[in-house]
C-alpha cells in the first residue's frame, strides 16, 4: 500500500483542501478549463495577469486530490510572478515529470509530487492544471475562452 | 459449464484481482479463448476469397454465426444481422447511411439524456449536416426515462428515437418497450443499443417490433473487435452501404459498382472470422448458463452489495431503487472524487470503473462530476463484494482518517 501513503501523505492532502486557492476571484482576464476526459478532472483556471503579471489566481471545477493539491502548489508558485519566471517554473515542473534535471528551488512544494512521474494512471491529474497555464502562458492570447479536452 | 460458473473463465486462474469492471468489458469463458486459437491453427483463411476449400469454409462459419445471432435475438432473417466492428460502428453506419440520407431540416431526432456517448455524438453530427434538430427525453426520480416527457416531445416531426435499454452508468432498464410502440404512431423508427442489456435478458427483436438495436461482442464473453447491427430487412434494403471496398460488390467497372445484396453490402472488408466465432461460443455459453440463471446470478450480488453500501454513511448510491436494473451500482465516497476511490481500491486489486462513463450529459443532469461503478457478472462472488467493502473502509481512512 506504499502507493496510497506516498499520493495521500499529509502535504498533498493539505494542498488538496486549501480552500483559500479555490473560488472565483475579481475581474479575471484569463479563465480556461482543463478537461480530463478518462477520470473526470474538470478544472478552470481564473487568473488576473496585468503588465505580464499574475497578481490573482484560483480555481473551480470538480478533481481528485491529486489534481487539486497540484494545482493549490501551481497557484501558490505563480501569483507574483511575471510570465517569464512562470514559464520556467513551468518547464521545471513538466522535466521533473519527464525524469529530467530541473530547478526544484523554483517549484517549492510541488517536488513533492515528483513521485507521481511513475505512476501512469495518475500523471494526468498532476499535469491538467499546469498544461493549462501553459497554454494560457505560452501563446499569449488575451481575452477569456475554454478549452476541452486538455489530455 | 462448470458448476461453479467462475471456473469457466481461465483469468482467474492467473489473477486474484476482484473484477467488477465487466459493464466495461467481460471476461472470457474457456470455449471462447479456446475457439479462437482452434481458428488460427486450423482453420485460417480470408472467407469467400477464393474458391478453396478453407476459405469456404470460413464463410460458412460466418452464415452459421449470422443464423446463430438471429435465432439469440429473434430477428425474422439472416439478412438483418449485419457484422460490425463493434457498437458505436453499428451505430454510425444508421447515421451515416440511413440519418443523412434521411432526415432534413425541421425533423427531430429524439435521444435519451443517460445515453451513452456513441449514441450522442454521431446525431450531433447528422444533426450539423441535415440540420434535423435533437431533443433529449429527461428522466424521472428513479433514473427511467419519464414517458410523460417523452410524450410531450414525440410529434410527427420525430422521425428517429435513439436510446439505450440499459442504462450504462447506473444498470436501469429503461422502458424501451413503450417507446418502440409510442414511437411507431408518429411512424418514427427506433434504435435501441443493447450494448449493455444484450447480456442480461432475452431479446426479442421482431416480437416487440424493433428496428434496430446494436450490441458488442466483448460485452456478453466474445473477444474484441466484434460488433452487430440487427435492423428490419425493409430498412436496411432501402439505404446505401455505409463503408465501401471489397466483398460488397458485385460488378466494379472503371466509373461505378453495383452492390450485394445484404447482409454483405454493409460489410465492406474482410471480416474478423474468429472474432466472429468468439460470438458464436459466447452466444452457446451464454445458452448453456440461461438468461434465468445469469439474472438471478447478478440479482442476489448486486442486492447484496446494495444493501452494504446502504450501510455504510460515507457513500451515496445513484439510482438504485428501481426494480428493473441490471448488476451495475453507481455511487461515491462522499466529499471524495471518483478517481481518488478507483485508484485507492486498486492498490487493495479491486478493479471498478471511475469518471463519467461516457454520458457526461447524464452525469450533469444527476447533478455530480463523476461516480464510481460496479458491474457485476456471473464470475463475481460474495469474496469480491466483501473486498470491494473492505477497501472502501481504507478510502474512508485516508480522506477521513
Amino acid at each position: 500500500m506504499d502507493n496510497i501513503n506516498k499520493l495521500y501523505q499529509q502535504t498533498i492532502m493539505d494542498y488538496a483542501k486549501r480552500n483559500d486557492v479555490k473560488g472565483e476571484i475579481e475581474n479575471p482576464n484569463y479563465a480556461l478549463r482543463g478537461h480530463n476526459p478518462s477520470c473526470g478532472d474538470d478544472i478552470t483556471l481564473l487568473i488576473k495577469l496585468e503588465n505580464d503579471k499574475i497578481v490573482d489566481m484560483k480555481y473551480i471545477g470538480s478533481s481528485c486530490a491529486i489534481s487539486s493539491a497540484s494545482t493549490s502548489m501551481l497557484i501558490e508558485n505563480v501569483i507574483g510572478k511575471n510570465k517569464d519566471e512562470v514559464q520556467n517554473i513551468l518547464n521545471s515542473f513538466f522535466s521533473m515529470m519527464r525524469s529530467e534535471e530541473y530547478d526544484e528551488t523554483i517549484l517549492n512544494d510541488a517536488s513533492v509530487l515528483e513521485f507521481v512521474k511513475d505512476m501512469p494512471a495518475r500523471i494526468k491529474c498532476a499535469t491538467l492544471s499546469w498544461h493549462s497555464l501553459k497554454s494560457i502562458i505560452g501563446e499569449g492570447n488575451d481575452g477569456i475562452r475554454e478549452i476541452k479536452g486538455n489530455n | 459449464m462448470s458448476l461453479n460458473l467462475r471456473d469457466d473463465f481461465p483469468f482467474f486462474k492467473n489473477s486474484d484481482i476482484a473484477y467488477l469492471d465487466s459493464a466495461a468489458t467481460t471476461q472470457k469463458p474457456y470455449s471462447v479463448i479456446k475457439e479462437i486459437e482452434d481458428y488460427y491453427t486450423k482453420y485460417n483463411a480470408n472467407a469467400g476469397r477464393g474458391s478453396h476449400e478453407l476459405s469456404m469454409l470460413s464463410k460458412q462459419l460466418i452464415s452459421d454465426t449470422r443464423k446463430k445471432i438471429k435465432e439469440f435475438v429473434g430477428a425474422s432473417s439472416d439478412e438483418e444481422v449485419i457484422f460490425t466492428k463493434n457498437t458505436t460502428e453499428a451505430i454510425n453506419l444508421i447515421a451515416y447511411s440511413y440519418a443523412l440520407n434521411n432526415l432534413k431540416e425541421n425533423d427531430e431526432i429524439l435521444l435519451g439524456i443517460s445515453n451513452h456517448h456513441s449514441n450522442i455524438v454521431p446525431w450531433q453530427f447528422v444533426s450539423s449536416k441535415t440540420g434535423a434538430k435533437i431533443k433529449y427525453i429527461y428522466l424521472d426520480e428513479n433514473g427511467q426515462l419519464d414517458i410523460n416527457d417523452f410524450k410531450s416531445k414525440l410529434s410527427n416531426k420525430t422521425k428517429l428515437v435513439s436510446i439505450s435499454a440499459v442504462v450504462n452508468t447506473t444498470g436501469v432498464i429503461q422502458p424501451f418497450y413503450e417507446i418502440i410502440k409510442l414511437s411507431h404512431l408518429v411512424n418514427a423508427i427506433t434504435l435501441i443499443d443493447t450494448a449493455q442489456s444484450i447480456l442480461h435478458f432475452k431479446h426479442e427483436f421482431s416480437k416487440w417490433d424493433m428496428d434496430i438495436i446494436t450490441f458488442s461482442g466483448h460485452k456478453m464473453y466474445a473477444s474484441l473487435g466484434i460488433g452487430v447491427l440487427v435492423a428490419k430487412r425493409k430498412l436496411l434494403e432501402n439505404i446505401p452501404p455505409f463503408i465501401y471496398g471489397g466483398d460488397m460488390i458485385e460488378y466494379v467497372e472503371e466509373e461505378s459498382s453495383t452492390f450485394k445484396d445484404l447482409p454483405e453490402r454493409f460489410e465492406a472488408g474482410t471480416l474478423d472470422t474468429s472474432a466472429i466465432l468468439s460470438l458464436n461460443k459466447a452466444i452457446d455459453y451464454i445458452n448453456d448458463v440461461s438468461y434465468d440463471k445469469i439474472r438471478e446470478i447478478e440479482y442476489n450480488l448486486s442486492s447484496l452489495l446494495i444493501d452494504k453500501l446502504k450501510k455504510l454513511d460515507f457513500i451515496e448510491l445513484y439510482c438504485v431503487d428501481v426494480v428493473d436494473r441490471v448488476g451495475i451500482v453507481s455511487f461515491n465516497v462522499k466529499g471524495v472524487h471518483s478517481h481518488d476511490t478507483a485508484f485507492i481500491l486498486d492498490q487493495y486489486k479491486v478493479a471498478i470503473r471511475s469518471g463519467h462513463h461516457c454520458t457526461q450529459p447524464l452525469m450533469k443532469y444527476l447533478g455530480i462530476a463523476s461516480s464510481c461503478r460496479v458491474s457485476i457478472s456471473i464470475y463475481n462472488n460474495i469474496e469480491d463484494i466483501d473486498r470491494l467493502i473492505l477497501a472502501l473502509y481504507k478510502v474512508k481512512e485516508v480522506f477521513y482518517g
